[in-house]
């Protein structure tokens, strides 16, 4: 029934090298028809609202719309952000030197090389100093066509004092199945200031996901980030980094992963935590339907007074499935208060059985708990993803 | 209204009831006591039917029907309900979500929790760091949303502050239709270390349990006072010369 450890081969499940992973798809700036985009059907509007990306842009301070590797949109209808695609930022800044490649390095690994050397655009938002913006502003970036390696690279700047909540929704069109997103985002959150960044995943069967994400946060900046995929991919992998590098600054990653069968999802998060009284949080929640979790995170204390805590909550809700949490915990001075608790299982009979003794039949009660795993309760969460999640939420009534 | 015959049930292959006999009218209000361990939680936990509970020998009649296999949830649809002493934590799920499951009017929940002083609780995670009081709350809270024909409380009073402890009597008093003592549909089977509830809530009866087998029915105010005077080593001896 379960993987015995004879038959049980983790490098079965890894795939392709990362080279011949790139040599597999064709690069979404050599597509012919990518100048006319046209209309999207339907579904298409659908699969965005689902990923976060609402395209009449109500509720939202800007919007940023790019298909495969032309951009449709980028417009901002409040004062106090800039929001340009990269290469037009690139050019105006004069190459955006203190802000390109500044946080993760271009050899960093095959994908790394590969945005740096083939580019096909990305967004550039910068909220300038004090501005505190009021509603979201949403990037698209979506895959339209089969087979299509899509690569991007984002900068977002929070200047001192401001704040700014930034919803990311990746996607792939919904009749499509095989693609690689490669996405470079660095994050710059000066003194002061707050960034939220929402991101949410909405991919195909056989999608390949590589984002390549670093943040920096001064002094008594806070950086929230909330990280969801509900939908089957082939492979996610990602390991955002962020530096605490002013006192009192914060980090939290809040992150909800649903793994269906076929899925492979290796995520989590660094925080390093340079400067005294920092604060860090990762938080993760993740079900397995089948599909192979890696669940990691890696706080890292260098200076005193800091906080730092990491929770890994995993259920298995399939036989084949697996999750890996990895929680590490280094620590280079002594006066740190660092934690971590991590678990994994099936829902417990107790839990169960508590809710049933209410009068709920045994599906209702599972459904409760499952809801309750979920629910983090993320701010400014669009309400065509709580269909989605009441999907995964119904799929966990049919029982192990 | 409640019939238990001969009952033995064993957790994990250890016996913790050994042959309990117990009948609750329509109406009536019975006490256990007995020291921890004695069988007295078991007792109640299998009453509702929880899993690891597992009945060897015995019925358990409710409302004229045999339950002693039947699902929980179908009990407490039944009219059976308890209040656990230690309830798991439920994470991410808000009281004021499962109230709303629980009542047929959405609404009850809300005027529940602002009539108890409960209302900013409503948000919170079940259970989730609630302190004893709060957890005998949360407990009697849902059991009146979910109003049961049989109430099974699990000493009811156990780590309640002095603030709580008018709040949790006036809950208890309601449960137990305190207002309607002479058409009182209600019956109830309350758990008590400390006695205390004997002074509001008016019993008809008291037992006393001991390594999982009853030792003693009678009023509840004589067994409870010989109890203060001569510990439950007295029961022991008295049940000898039975």
């Amino acid at each position: 029934m379960n993987n015995s450890s004879e038959n049980y081969n983790y490098d079965d499940r890894k795939g392709p090298s990362d080279e011949d992973l790139l040599k597999t798809f064709r690069p979404a700036s050599e597509l012919e028809e990518t100048e006319d985009i046209g209309e999207f059907d339907e579904a298409e509007i659908k699969r965005l609202r689902q990923s976060g990306i609402d395209l009449s842009g109500s509720g939202r301070a800007g919007s940023f719309m790019q298909t495969n590797c032309t951009v449709q949109r980028s417009d901002c209808h409040v004062q106090g952000i800039e929001l340009l695609p990269i290469t037009e930022a690139l050019k105006k800044y004069d190459g955006l030197k203190d802000y390109w490649w500044r946080l993760i390095p271009t050899g960093k690994d095959a994908f790394t090389r590969e945005a740096d050397q083939g580019l096909d655009n990305g967004y550039f938002m910068r909220v300038l100093p004090g501005e505190k913006v009021a509603y979201p502003v949403q990037a698209g970036l979506y895959i339209r066509n089969e087979n299509v390696a899509q690569r991007v690279h984002n900068i977002v700047i929070a200047e001192e004092g401001s704040e700014l909540h930034v919803i990311t929704g990746c996607a792939t069109h919904p009749h499509l199945t095989s693609g690689l997103h490669i996405g470079v985002s660095e994050f710059y959150v000066k003194k002061g200031a707050r960034l939220v960044f929402t991101m949410i995943h909405n991919w195909g069967k056989n999608v390949y996901a590589r984002p390549r994400t670093g943040i920096r946060v001064e002094e008594g900046g806070t950086f929230l980030s909330n990280y969801i995929s509900l939908k089957g991919v082939r492979s996610i992998q990602m390991f955002p980094s962020a530096i605490l590098a002013g006192p009192n600054a914060l980090a939290r990653f809040n992150s909800v992963i649903v793994a269906p069968d076929g899925s492979d999802i290796d995520t989590g998060a660094r925080v390093i935590l340079e400067a005294p009284g920092t604060r860090a949080e990762i938080i993760s929640r993740t079900i397995s339907y089948g599909g192979h979790v890696v669940a990691r995170g890696h706080l890292i204390g260098l200076a005193p007074e800091i906080k730092a805590h990491l929770e890994c909550q995993g259920l298995i809700l399939a036989d084949h499935g697996m999750i890996h949490s990895i929680p590490e915990l280094e620590a280079h001075v002594a006066d740190v208060d660092m934690s971590h608790e991590a678990a994994i299982g099936r829902i417990a009979q107790e839990e169960i059985e508590y809710l049933m003794a209410r009068g709920l039949s045994e599906e209702d009660a599972t459904s409760t708990i499952v809801r309750g795993f979920l629910d983090v309760r993320i701010e400014g969460l669009p309400p065509d993803l709580d269909e989605e999640l009441q999907a995964v939420v119904r799929k966990s009534q049919k029982g192990i | 209204m409640l019939q238990v015959e001969d009952l033995w049930v064993e957790v994990q292959g250890r016996e913790v009831l050994k042959g309990i006999n117990l009948q609750i009218g329509k109406g009536e209000i019975h006490c256990l006591f007995g020291k921890n361990g004695s069988g007295k939680t078991s007792l109640l936990m299998t009453l509702m039917g929880f899993s690891d509970y597992r009945v060897r020998y015995g019925r358990i009649i409710f409302k004229g029907k045999d339950i002693t296999r039947m699902p929980v949830n179908e009990r407490a649809r039944m009219g059976l309900g308890l209040s656990f002493q230690r309830p798991p934590t439920l994470k991410g799920v808000r009281l004021r979500d499962l109230l709303a499951l629980y009542g047929k009017d959405p609404d009850v929940g809300s005027q529940l929790a602002a009539a108890y002083n409960f209302g900013r609780f409503l948000e919170r995670e079940v259970n989730l760091g609630f302190s004893g009081g709060e957890i005998k709350k949360s407990e009697l809270l849902q059991l009146l949303a979910q109003g049961p024909d049989l109430i099974l409380l699990d000493e009811p009073e156990s780590g309640v502050d002095a603030e709580n402890l008018n709040v949790i009597r006036e809950m208890i008093r309601r449960l137990l239709q305190k207002d309607l003592p002479r058409d009182r549909q209600r019956s109830g089977l309350i758990i008590t270390h400390t006695g205390f509830i004997l002074n509001y809530v008016t019993a008809d009866k008291g037992h006393v349990m001991m390594d999982g087998q009853m030792y003693c029915q009678g009023n509840p105010l004589d067994i409870f006072e010989r109890i203060q005077r001569h510990g439950y080593e007295e029961c022991v001896k008295c049940h000898l010369y039975d």
